[in-house]
């Protein structure tokens, strides 16, 4: 599992970050949603990784070592969401470019 | 801080938000009604952090727990000296810029007021934070805001530049993630007094780990502070922005130094073991080639706002190489300076708007071609002197003179001392540095120093004389009293700086004593007493 994680982090994060450096702007906001996937996965994982464990105590007793670490997947949660909300601004500012400029290079111009 | 004053702690960032989101309930037609709001709720915040400042400066280390956990598990506001201060600085600026606003700009778009009370939310609630994660959330409120007040006005320069900056902007907010989570992972802990604890205690393994999340992390800030490699963004942003946005976000890159102030000597201060003094070469390095970048830059820019931005360069890049000296001393005038010259990037920031308003577009390229290819039009060009010249252009002047005056470390503004103050502390570390140090550092610091200010000195007069002296066509801008007022609120509040040096070094001195031997910032924060429960019968 670690390693399908690993790999798959690799894999977003390394396209994300060439799509981030190519000049048309529908790349560039793929290249960041990727990029956000990538981050997210990797803030999940911090929390090591664990299947079938709650990440909430059940019983009063029990030792730590049985349970899911909730802290990253909260950080997760807010992640998303602020991810999610910049993304969309910044289409909105992608597609004023877009209309000001009659062209979706990022610098509002051809080379 | 006991009884109700306690809870004033939160004000600074409940306050905005509650305006703000009350201003945007009203649409753009009552215009009237949402300046006045946003004015009362900036005032307000204003005097609370005034009162705050106070408080921090008797009492020391103040904790308001959000949510009445335990430090280490809720989310903690921490008030000191230092987060006092910036508290201050922004309400001063932000009350500056707004009341400028009023004059024209805030009609020029959509919901300036809102994104302003936001702005400044998310600036206080980053200053007040004693949270990594916590941080994270105030840092994109207030990016957030800022992508849209630097669209505030719309047009093709401001989409453009706007595009770059939310896309850098975004990609730092990566790295500020990965950086928190690797933090996290390591020490299991995003309480920043609490990690001040645990760093000391960590297996050797696991400080690489720690010290690669937290230089990750510091890619964030150093992008928001604009250190060389990192800082180009700031070049095409900043101009572009509205002149009261622009002076706003001029507070905005002192959120990534003070964060980098607050953590490096909380963290990697002298009690972390192998970990202590971490990342300080880089800082100091990174800062002196961003002095030396912004100097190039100041002597090369022709228009007014990219000499305030490479100006900012300057401040950004000496604010850096003084934390990465980590000495008491340095960062207490390094301090004063990073008010003094906010406050005076600010102003100018709002005076090149009224200075460029009797311009047209295209004076700046004339005055260019003029100066290289010699005056042919000195004959004509003559100014009647004394009777005409107008009272609009003689205020303009003088604060242009007393911005001036303060971006070169002239007396009797508080440049002057701010870089006096840096100046004699660097001689001290000379003076008194071991000899298995390295004071070549100091003396590189100090020749930048020097040099900054001269550069300033040739642009600005340069400048100065082609705008006042040597008008192309003397057309005076049309200026309201509500804009000028705020250009000079700000340039007197530096003269005060200078008059009440004393109080004023004592403070910040106190400030970074207290920054530098952070124990009593993490006992306070972690004993942090809870709010009693009320009391309940259980009987069952």
């Amino acid at each position: 599992m670690e390693l399908v994680l690993a790999i798959s982090i690799g894999i977003l994060a390394g396209s994300g970050v060439w799509l981030l450096l190519r000049p048309r702007t529908y790349q560039v906001i793929i290249g960041l949603s990727l990029c956000s996937y990538a981050v997210n996965l990797f803030i999940f994982s911090m929390g090591r990784l664990r299947s079938g464990a709650p990440p909430i105590l059940t019983s009063q007793t029990g030792s730590l070592a049985d349970y899911a670490d909730p802290v990253p997947q909260a950080l997760v949660l807010t992640a998303i969401v602020i991810g999610f909300a910049t993304t969309a601004l910044f289409l909105v500012v992608l597609l004023a470019s877009r209309g000001l400029t009659a062209t979706d290079h990022v610098d509002g111009q051809e080379q | 801080m006991e009884g109700w004053a306690h809870h004033l702690i939160v004000a600074p960032v409940v306050l905005p938000l509650v305006a703000g989101a009350l201003l945007a309930v009203y649409d753009e037609r009552r215009q009237f009604l949402k300046g006045l709001i946003n004015l009362i709720s900036t005032l307000a915040t204003l005097y609370v952090s005034v009162v705050l400042l106070q408080a921090a400066d008797t009492v020391g280390t103040s904790v308001y727990l959000v949510g009445n956990w335990p430090a280490a598990f809720g989310i903690v506001l921490v008030l000191d000296r230092l987060s006092a201060l910036m508290l201050v600085l922004t309400a001063v600026l932000g009350s500056a810029a707004l009341i400028f606003s009023l004059g024209r700009w805030h009609t020029a778009g959509a919901h300036f007021h809102t994104l302003f009370q936001f702005l400044l939310m998310g600036v206080n609630g980053a200053f007040l934070t004693g949270d990594l994660f916590n941080l994270f959330v105030f840092f994109e409120v207030l990016l957030a805001a800022s992508y849209g007040l630097l669209l505030h006005g719309s047009g093709p320069r401001r989409v453009q530049a706007s595009l770059h900056y939310i896309v850098v902007n975004l990609t730092g907010a990566f790295f500020f993630l990965v950086g928190v989570s690797l933090i996290y992972g390591v020490t299991g802990t995003l309480n920043m007094a609490d990690l001040a604890i645990r760093i000391p205690a960590l297996p050797a393994d696991d400080r690489m780990l720690l010290e690669a999340g937290a230089a990750i992390v510091g890619i964030a800030f150093l992008v928001k502070a604009a250190m060389w490699p990192l800082g180009f963004w700031l070049l095409s942003a900043y101009p572009a922005a509205a002149a009261p946005v622009a002076a706003v976000f001029a507070v905005l890159s002192k959120v990534g130094i003070y964060v980098l102030l607050r953590l490096c000597p909380l963290l990697f201060g002298a009690p972390a073991g192998e970990s202590a003094g971490y990342g300080s070469t880089v800082l100091l390095v990174g800062g002196l080639i961003t002095i030396a970048y912004g100097i190039a830059g100041v002597l090369a820019a022709q228009a007014l706002t990219r000499i305030a931005a490479f100006s900012l360069l300057v401040s950004s890049g000496t604010l850096l190489a003084a934390i990465g000296l980590s000495d008491a001393e340095v960062t207490g005038a390094a301090l004063l300076y990073l008010v003094g010259s906010t406050l005076a990037i600010g102003a100018f920031f709002l005076l090149i708007e009224l200075i460029e308003r009797g311009q047209n577009p295209g004076a700046d390229l004339i005055a260019v071609t003029a100066e290289a290819f010699g005056d042919e039009d000195d004959a004509q060009g003559e100014v009647e002197v004394g009777s005409s010249f107008p009272g609009t252009l003689a205020v303009l002047g003088a604060c242009f003179a007393g911005c001036a005056l303060m971006l070169i470390g002239l007396p009797p503004l508080s440049g002057f001392i701010a870089k006096l103050a840096l100046l004699a502390a660097l001689f001290e570390g000379v003076a008194t540095a071991p000899a298995a140090s390295w004071p070549v550092a100091n003396w590189i610091f100090i020749g930048l120093l020097v040099l900054s200010g001269l550069a300033a000195l040739l642009t600005l007069s340069r400048v100065g004389i082609r705008t006042f002296w040597a008008p192309v066509d003397a057309v005076v801008p049309r200026i309201l009293v509500v804009e000028v007022v705020p250009v000079i609120f700000l340039l007197l509040l530096t003269l005060v700086l200078s008059v009440q040096g004393g109080p004023v070094m004592r403070y910040m001195q106190d400030t970074a004593r207290a920054v530098h031997a952070p124990s009593s910032y993490v006992e306070g924060v972690l004993a942090a007493p809870r709010v009693p429960a009320p009391t309940m019968e259980v009987g069952r």
